[in-house]
């Protein structure tokens, strides 16, 4: 039965393809048995919306007259420094950037109010950005000091470049120790007093295609509202963990570089977050499809809450010192249920991505696929499998004398 | 003149093992009614009194569990939700004292039961995206 992209594409355009959301698959497949979905069904959706610090923009804003060379100076966005080592107007915002004056955690836990995700967000809702900058001046580019609104929608491009999003499953944060701690994983409360996690578990993207065998650089995606690609795979991309029988790691693996024109996205999927005691980041939408291509690929997209499993980890010790010790493994019904049973305790769990709206971001990239303006692409290369055997390395220290 | 009123007593660190409110009968011949009491992740003391009592000892009570350090607030500052930012991550839910978000089983989105809400103001900086606010 094994069809093509190109095929899927050809029921697209004349509006006969079936496209259904890695939620609604579940149930097609128990009812009508995994031959017969996968004859019907072309395009399996998936979403995730999350924080995800690893993500940023890069701007071309134009160049003023007389002209100034960014490269090299220093330049600020709504207060939030920018990096400016590249050409004379090229900048780049980070979602962790904080503003210079920002006390941090100097009194803590910091509240971390506004950083480079929340310009992001501003940027993408079209709201004026403050740019201030400062450079040294060169004969072919004399001024040394800028301060200008800029808009999205003057500037010559505006590009989300995400290095590491849509991690495939996550760690599920605890706290052993007797006082709270401020994580990127939220507010921990001591002695095991709850529990976060962070997955769109069974919808999540790249759960729903674990060995790759689809999702590759170059495939389009939905990011951030709007249309996005596949760059390549994101930063600590570890396919070598521990899996389920399915495929599913059963730890943080694969991960996705992801590209797109900020222009055309919108900040209801781009929002500027700020985790407690840790600091600014972004929560980013994204969705991907899956061409149904065999039934093989039919399968790993049926994966349900309960298959998928996840590694508690001690953030009071464990994490911060790089240790290797889990308090157990847990699947995501048993998450989701809102409590869960750990040495002896019953600790409620908490989600710091929205099932919500990933449901809505598999809904709207459905939509799309059947109104025809989103169209499959065949990967130009595949991101790195198993064979590959990359592997996620810790820092090798090495002291300078 | 008789007064009755609902407060959020926080108690920090200092202060969490002295007994304070029940001088508030002793002293000043308020009548009090405990609605919840807990200890707060950074170990403050957080109480919901319902306070009467005469205006002018009321007043005085007042003024002398201010003297100790306890930082009051009155319940009628209303937490709300922005519906724009809340994202129904559920951050929340295992951070509020008072149980006053839910997670619905069902559409999986967080229910936000502001009568069960205590008004303390944890969850303001424990909400990723800040979808909670408080107006006085």
């Amino acid at each position: 039965m094994a069809k093509t992209i190109e095929e899927i594409n050809e029921k697209i355009k004349q509006g006969k393809a079936v496209v259904v959301t890695a939620e609604e698959i579940i149930g097609i497949v128990k009812e009508k048995g995994i031959k017969k979905a996968a004859q019907e069904v072309d395009v399996v959706t998936t979403g995730t919306f999350g924080p995800m610090c690893s993500s940023g923009v890069y701007l071309n804003i134009g160049h003023s007259k007389p002209r100034i060379k960014l490269g090299g100076g220093k330049a600020y966005l709504n207060d939030v420094p920018v990096y400016t080592g590249l050409a004379a107007t090229d900048i780049f915002i980070g979602a962790s950037a904080l503003p210079d004056d920002d006390p941090r955690n100097r009194i803590h836990p910091g509240e971390f109010n506004y950083g480079g995700g929340h310009v992001i967000e501003e940027l993408a809702a079209g709201k004026d950005i403050r740019l201030v900058a400062t450079a040294y001046g060169t004969d072919c580019y004399p001024r040394k000091r800028l301060e200008t609104w800029i808009n999205i929608k003057d500037v010559n491009e505006a590009v989300l470049f995400d290095v590491r999003n849509a991690y495939q499953n996550y760690n599920v944060a605890a706290n052993t120790s007797d006082k709270t701690i401020y994580t990127y994983m939220g507010v921990l409360r001591a002695n095991l007093g709850n529990i976060n996690y962070c997955s769109a578990g069974q919808l999540s993207p790249l759960l729903n295609d674990p060995y790759y065998k689809t999702i590759g650089i170059g495939t389009k995606v939905l990011l951030g509202g709007g249309i996005g690609f596949v760059a390549w795979h994101g930063t600590q991309h570890n396919p070598n963990v521990p899996r389920t029988e399915k495929g599913a790691p059963k730890r943080g693996a694969g991960t996705l570089c992801l590209i797109g024109d900020l222009k055309q996205m919108s900040h209801r999927w781009l929002m500027g977050t700020s985790m407690l005691g840790y600091g600014c980041t972004l929560t980013v939408g994204i969705g991907v499809p899956i061409p149904i291509l065999s039934e093989e690929i039919l399968g790993y997209t049926t994966v349900t809450d309960a298959e998928i499993f996840a590694a508690i980890i001690d953030y009071s010790d464990v994490y911060p010192n790089l240790k290797p010790d889990i308090l157990g493994e847990v699947s995501y019904a048993q998450l989701r249920s809102g409590k869960i049973k750990l040495k002896g305790k019953e600790v409620p769990t908490a989600s710091l991505s929205s099932y919500p709206r990933a449901v809505e971001i598999a809904n709207m990239l459905k939509q799309w696929i059947l109104s025809g303006k989103f169209l499959l692409t065949e990967p130009v290369a595949p991101l790195p499998g198993i064979e590959s055997g990359i592997t996620f390395k810790p820092l090798k220290e090495r002291p300078i004398e | 003149m008789a007064v009755s009123k609902r407060i959020v007593l926080h108690f920090p660190k200092r202060v969490v093992d002295r007994p304070i409110v029940c001088r508030l009968a002793k002293d000043y011949d308020l009548e009090f009614n405990i609605l919840k009491a807990s200890i707060t992740p950074e170990e403050e003391g957080l109480v919901v009194l319902e306070l009467s009592g005469e205006q002018k000892e009321y007043d005085k009570g007042i003024m002398y569990l201010t003297e100790t350090g306890v930082r009051i607030q009155s319940l009628s500052q209303n937490v709300i939700r922005n519906e724009e930012r809340c994202t129904h991550c559920g951050a929340c839910v295992t951070i509020c004292p008072s149980g006053a978000f839910e997670l619905d089983p069902v559409t999986r989105r967080v229910d936000f039961y502001d009568e069960k809400c205590v008004a303390c103001g944890l969850c303001i900086k424990a909400c990723p995206p800040r979808a909670m606010e408080v107006h006085f």
